[in-house]
């Protein structure tokens, strides 16, 4: 951030909080009450239940047809729900058409408007809701100033870089003062740099405005970073919905487990449980406890246990709870190396090291121990069906 | 091949010379074709209209003084190049709202529509303006639903009438407009609408400030073609209007076929052939200035 101000400072100088702050009001709360989505035979979205606290940045996170963006669109008003109930602050609003609820909205291609110039489409909604000629000129230079772009004011979508185009489309959807907002995989098309400058800068505006802002992404690091609470979607479900820690330390769901992050995933057979933690014994040979968030869960039953790689340490003396197993290959990824060690079933876990400096790597063919950093960063599911 | 004949002169600019420099030949018999069919009987369709009399014996701008001296043969032209504007004025009317159902529609319908639009082309103009005589005659459908209707005491003249006309050449024009439109549509981004909404415009605003604008390339193109297609719809012109009324191709016929005065059916289909060129012209500057425009 630093940088990419320093390199815009030249051409603007300081912005004017107090004035902008006042100009978009602060965030209401989102509830998503029990939607459900059909289209035709296939639901796209099952019985989803979301409450989204005023000012709080929530990233819908999931694979490809998981439904995110048909919940965004449901929120938005472009498509009406099967079932369910759309609250926006202390409205139904199922009943509204997108104008009438108050929402901005960052489409991933932007779709800002080819004929219009900069200044056009910013002020494109001001225009479309009656405001003054004054104030719609006002307006369009606070919102150009805040996303740093007076300079192009004049200029065609086309002309501009893909940061430059966001900008503007963010500009565009804040113009309005919309009291939520909607961002639908909104650095998809940046590369990788700009991304991280991008994210960034809408998550110190959307801080500064306190605008409660929902954004849909397939990326887990994205979502990982900027959202305050992720909603972790599979097939039209939600799977969980907590702070990105709790997403990513304490997963209540096998496929939370797999998509956020990277985890092993090892079979075996509940031996005993008992207060949310369950014995698990492997096929690799080994007996391990791990914590069992669905607790359905019984003795007897197949079980899928996940550990992190980097929850993992390569053991040097032999105790109990240790996998046994042999290097088969060494992927040093500069700060960390992994290892991709075959277990006596013939299963492959991962697991990473810090790199010392200096230190050889772990050749092929040496035999290693691994074991757990602690009983809480295993998590036991049960099997799914099919699976 | 510079590479081969002068190996010293290799570089980027004499590399890339051959390729432009021997393309041009492969144009060479279209272009033969265009001179012997087209230029050569243009420029005797010139050289005709130069002769100051029937029998072609001496020369002179005789003919065109006589077009442009006479009320009657600009009245005609007139009449034919307004006719033009009437059926594509109407054309992009009706045109406009079936494009746009095209591409809001589902893959099922899209095909049942593409057919019902392709299918004018796919009959004869002669059989499709006969079907117009049909559906237009005293005894036509339009009139028996009317009388049946209690609309009408007795049957309207609905053929040989302009209104008829323009009407037929509406329906058989149609394609020529909505393909272009329908082309241009497709390429709109759904989402400029969406975000259009969601923006607080209306249905309407969205389309006259997003979709009307973004497709008036097609909707130029849609009217170019249409407007010349029209003009010069010689059978339709002459089998819907009948003997009552005159435009320019049917006036280039009778002096050509009728009269045998060469000289000036020559003349007039020059005039013709300008004035139409110059609307044309006018739509293109049109449709250059949208393009800059959209996509400036």
């Amino acid at each position: 951030m630093a940088a990419l101000q320093s390199a815009r400072s030249h051409r603007h100088p300081a912005p004017q909080p107090a004035e902008e702050d006042s100009a978009v009001p602060a965030g209401v709360a989102v509830t998503l009450d029990g939607i459900t989505h059909r289209f035709g035979a296939s639901t796209a979205v099952d019985n989803v239940t979301l409450e989204i606290k005023a000012g709080e940045l929530v990233a819908l996170l999931g694979p490809s047809g998981c439904g995110k963006t048909t919940l965004l669109r449901i929120l938005a008003g472009f498509q009406a729900q099967t079932l369910g109930r759309v609250v926006i602050g202390d409205r139904v609003v199922d009943s509204l058409p997108p104008a009438g609820r108050g929402v901005g909205i960052v489409f991933q291609n932007y779709a800002l408007f080819p004929h219009m110039t900069v200044a056009q489409n910013v002020a494109y909604g001001l225009e479309a809701r009656g405001a003054a000629r004054d104030a719609v000129r006002a307006r369009v230079e606070a919102m150009l100033g805040l996303v740093k772009l007076d300079a192009m004011r004049d200029r065609f979508p086309k002309q501009l870089s893909g940061g430059q185009q966001q900008r503007v489309a963010l500009a565009r959807a804040l113009a309005i003062q919309p009291s939520i907002l909607l961002l639908d995989e909104p650095f998809a098309a940046l590369d990788k740099n700009l991304r991280l400058d991008m994210q960034i800068e809408i998550k110190q505006l959307q801080r500064r405005f306190g605008i409660t802002t929902i954004m849909v992404t397939h990326d887990q690091e994205e979502a990982l970073s900027m959202a305050d609470r992720i909603a972790v979607l599979s097939r039209g479900k939600l799977e969980q919905f907590g702070t990105p820690e709790d997403v990513y330390d304490r997963p209540e769901t096998l496929f939370v487990n797999g998509f956020v992050g990277s985890a092993n995933q090892l079979r075996g057979r509940v031996v005993r449980t008992s207060g949310g933690v369950a014995e698990v014994a492997l096929e690799a040979g080994t007996v391990l406890s791990a914590v069992t968030p669905d607790a359905v869960l019984t003795a007897g039953d197949p079980a899928i246990l996940c550990v992190r790689p980097e929850n993992l340490r390569l053991a040097t003396e032999a105790a109990p709870q240790q996998i046994a197993g042999t290097v088969e290959l060494a992927l040093p990824l500069g700060p960390v190396v992994v290892y991709e060690v075959r277990t006596a079933d013939g299963g492959q876990v991962k697991v990473t090291e810090p790199r010392v400096a200096g230190a050889a790597l772990r050749a092929p063919g040496t035999a290693v121990r691994l074991q757990p950093i602690s009983p809480q960063t295993c998590r036991a599911f049960a099997v799914p069906a099919g699976a | 091949m510079t590479a081969i004949t002068a190996p010293g002169l290799a570089g980027p600019a004499t590399a890339a010379r051959p390729r432009i420099g021997r393309e041009w030949t492969l144009a060479l018999p279209l272009a033969a074709f265009f001179a012997v069919f087209f230029v050569t009987p243009l420029l005797l369709l010139v050289a005709v209209s130069l002769y100051a009399d029937a029998e072609m014996t001496r020369f002179g701008l005789d003919q065109y003084i006589r077009f442009f001296g006479d009320a009657f043969n600009l009245a005609v032209l007139g009449s034919t190049l307004l006719l033009g504007v009437k059926v594509t004025a109407l054309t992009l009317l009706f045109g406009y709202p079936l494009a746009w159902l095209y591409t809001r529609s589902g893959p099922r319908m899209q095909s049942a529509l593409i057919l019902v639009i392709i299918l004018p082309l796919l009959t004869s103009v002669v059989v499709r303006t006969f079907a117009w005589i049909v559906i237009l005659g005293r005894d036509g459908i339009v009139n028996n639903l009317l009388l049946s209707l209690g609309l009408a005491e007795t049957p309207l003249r609905l053929l040989y009438t302009e209104g008829g006309l323009v009407a037929a050449l509406v329906q058989v024009q149609m394609p020529l407009m909505v393909l272009p439109l329908i082309t241009t549509l497709s390429r709109l981004d759904p989402n400029l609408l969406d975000a259009s909404a969601a923006l607080g415009a209306g249905p309407w605003r969205g389309f006259l400030k997003v979709t009307l604008p973004l497709s008036l390339p097609g909707i130029v193109a849609g009217c170019l073609l249409t407007y010349a297609a029209a003009v010069t719809a010689f059978i339709t012109q002459s089998l819907v209007g009948g003997g009552q009324m005159l435009f320019m191709p049917q006036y280039i016929y009778q002096q050509t076929i009728t009269l045998h005065n060469w000289p000036f059916a020559a003349a007039i289909s020059i005039v013709f052939m300008v004035s139409v060129l110059g609307v044309v012209m006018l739509f293109n500057l049109l449709g250059r200035a949208s393009k800059g425009y959209v996509h400036a």
